[in-house]
């Protein structure tokens, strides 16, 4: 089955920010490399994006902030998807984090972190290259079959 | 020797090319517009001076709404800033007037631009973050502590709780002693590009269009040298929009403020004077002068031809120009400094009001002190050292500068006749239209990008390591909890029922038709904090809920 083999991708917009130029184009850019891709939309909080992340049984979560509020926000991610058993969801991040906040952000378990002027397909390869394809079976019932949707958490 | 442009293509042009063909099959600016070799008389057949070009001061104004532009007086230096405490920015505030600046532009924090108090829990990590956090009247206060409100004029960058803040403005002009039809300033207060691009909006587009045209008639009566809106293209060109989708979408907007204002009373003549603008100064050069000389011209005949507006301030399209905070790269940051150089060329070239120059370390962080410097610095050298203030729009009568200013002007039309036939810039963006045009420019452009078609020094050609900078500026998080223990000894001080009865009074004069400007000032004199009115607002006006369109 087709949709079985497809990685299945979170885009998430972290903070009260509203920049979403990055977010929506490397959404776009994961659907079109073949991946099922679900974007947020802008202002989601903490509980939210681990709510998604569960209903939607992602292998990977790509958060997006500008907003300068990484080092409180993202913690708080992590720790949510450790506490609904996601611990191998890989997690990414993009956005402007100054250099300094990144080895924090790499000890909290995001594997990446991408500024300005990253090629969308490095991160493609990236994701494909560490998603363990074989892991994953649980958690595959009544998904959504389109390849690029939203899901805006109530 | 050639007799026309074609005989000279067909001769020696096409002479030239077999030996030295093109670098490219084809040369565009950034809206598809085809850029030919060269531009001859022949580029310019129906070109008609006095009416496509006048003169500066003189109507449609496309050489520039002054008659002597900066030889009388330079642009305003304004360098938009603002970060952790009303106390921390107020020291930034006063360093940059003592380095020359000549106006100051707030940036506040996405708490109090989108309603929500230091201490609610969707602040946490935000307070004082990307600008100043402003609870209460005290906190104005602060901000503007040792600085006259009549001896600067201030732009604040404030949309969907605009009428709060331009109210604790008041609030503490009164306080100081200013009488306020003196002030002198700028509050963004355009909610409609807040859909399409910038995201700080609360209340749904009809009653946030409501608070727009309260401002303008407040301002009207008592505030008469306030500029009410800047309607604002710079964020639409910032999430990916062409130079022409700028235009077209903000004069839209411009167009959706002027009805609105007119349906809910207002005289076009007593309001419009005081509408202004905000562009992006981008990366192509002429692009950029015909696009900010097109705006113009088109501004100008809307407002004559379509709303018969008879005051000749009505018809000036005064902007502010920022540049192109997207074009700021995280791999080389020096070469930043040079390319905020040409941008702010553009701007000047082009006739703007007022000038913000970024800081080359804005791919990283707030900008630093010393960033911030050599920004203001970069315009300080513009205006003293090059020969660019000395005369009015230099490059107008350049056949390329003609033509690209037509060719903009009617692709603009087009977008305009779209969004009319849509029911306007509401319903437009009700659609999600105009967002859907943004977002597929801005993914056609990474695309170009990502395959080397178009090229961004330091990112895909010309690749080295790149320095680490030293000095960024760090946020400190305990600076967040001085703020919730400031707002919570407000609360504590503060005529708690005067506060209840100026919130009823408020969502009584919300739920009516009256306008809300004098009802949310007495709140704001009574302390009630941003979070507290948005609240009641909250509960009238209902919320908007994001349109994601793929």
């Amino acid at each position: 089955m087709e949709t079985d083999s497809r990685i299945r991708v979170l885009i998430a917009k972290a903070g009260l920010d509203g920049h979403d130029r990055g977010a929506k184009v490397v959404a776009r850019s994961l659907a079109e490399a073949g991946m099922d891709v679900i974007y947020t939309g802008i202002r989601q909080t903490p509980e939210a994006i681990v709510d998604a992340a569960v209903r939607e049984g992602v292998d990977v979560v790509g958060l997006s902030i500008f907003s300068g509020a990484h080092l409180e926000l993202f913690p708080r991610i992590l720790r949510g998807l450790q506490e609904k058993g996601l611990d191998e969801v890989i997690v990414l991040a993009g956005g402007i984090v100054p250099d300094d906040d990144i080895p924090e952000l790499k000890k909290l378990g995001i594997r990446a972190v991408y500024g300005p002027g990253t090629p969308v397909d490095e991160i493609a390869a990236y994701i494909r290259k560490t998603v363990a394809r074989a892991a994953k079976t649980a958690g595959k019932k009544g998904l959504s079959k389109s390849r690029y949707t939203s899901s805006i958490p109530k | 020797m050639s007799d026309s442009k074609s005989d000279w293509q067909k001769t020696t042009l096409t002479g030239a090319l077999s030996h030295f063909p093109e670098r490219s099959p084809s040369f565009t600016t950034s809206s598809g517009l085809n850029i030919e070799p060269v531009y001859t008389p022949d580029d310019l057949p129906d070109y008609d001076y006095p009416n496509d070009s006048g003169y500066p001061g003189e109507y449609p104004y496309t050489r520039g709404i002054q008659p002597s532009m900066y030889r009388s007086r330079l642009w305003t230096m304004r360098q938009y800033a603002g970060f952790a405490s009303a106390a921390e920015t107020n020291r930034r505030f006063r360093y940059l007037l003592e380095q020359g600046q000549t106006g100051l532009s707030v940036a506040f924090d996405l708490p109090t631009q989108i309603g929500y108090d230091s201490d609610h829990p969707l602040a946490a990590g935000e307070v004082g973050r990307v600008g100043v956090a402003i609870d209460t009247l005290q906190d104005m206060d602060v901000l503007f502590k040792d600085i006259p409100l009549d001896k600067v004029s201030t732009s604040m960058t404030i949309n969907s709780t605009a009428p709060v803040l331009l109210s604790m403005y008041i609030a503490l002009a009164r306080k100081q002693g200013v009488d306020i039809t003196k002030l002198e300033g700028t509050i963004q207060n355009d909610i409609l590009k807040e859909y399409i691009a910038r995201g700080t909006y609360i209340f749904p587009p009809r009653p946030s269009m409501r608070l727009t045209t309260d401002i303008f008639a407040y301002c009207s009566k008592n505030l008469p040298r306030w500029n009410t809106i800047s309607i604002s293209g710079y964020h639409i060109r910032e999430a990916g929009s062409t130079a022409v989708q700028e235009i077209a979408f903000t004069l839209a907007n411009a167009i959706a403020y002027v009805e609105a204002a007119i349906q809910a009373g207002l005289n076009v003549d007593g309001f419009a004077a005081r509408l202004s603008f905000f562009f992006d100064a981008h990366n192509n050069l002429f692009e950029e002068v015909a696009k900010f000389r097109a705006a113009r011209r088109l501004w100008a005949r809307i407002m004559k031809e379509r709303f018969s507006a008879a005051d000749a301030r009505s018809m000036m399209l005064r902007f502010h120009t920022q540049t192109a905070g997207c074009t700021l790269t995280a791999q080389q940051p020096y070469n930043n400094i040079v390319r905020v150089a040409v941008q702010a060329l553009a701007a000047i070239l082009g006739g703007t009001q007022s000038l913000h120059t970024n800081s080359f370390d804005e791919a990283y962080a707030t900008p630093s002190e010393d960033a911030v410097t050599i920004a203001l610095r970069t315009q300080q050298v513009l205006a003293h050292e090059n020969g660019l203030a000395d005369v009015v729009d230099p490059l107008g009568g350049s056949y390329f500068i003609e033509s690209l200013t037509d060719g903009l002007e009617k692709q603009v039309k087009v977008y305009l006749e779209k969004v009319e036939k849509l029911g306007g810039a509401v319903a437009a963006i009700e659609s999600g239209y105009q967002q859907r045009e943004i977002q597929e420019n801005s993914y056609r452009q990474q695309k170009e990008v990502d395959a080397g078609r178009s090229t961004v020094v330091g990112v895909n050609k010309f690749i080295s390591s790149t320095h680490k900078i030293a000095g960024l500026t760090k946020i400190d998080p305990e600076q967040e909890k001085a703020q919730k223990a400031n707002l919570a000894a407000v609360k504590a001080g503060r005529d708690n029922k005067r506060v209840s009865q100026a919130l009823d009074n408020l969502k009584q004069v919300a739920a009516g038709d009256g306008n809300t400007m004098p009802a949310v000032l007495e709140c704001v004199e009574a302390y009630a904090s941003v979070g507290e009115i948005c609240d009641v607002l909250r509960v009238v006006f209902g919320t908007h809920q994001e349109l994601l369109v793929f």
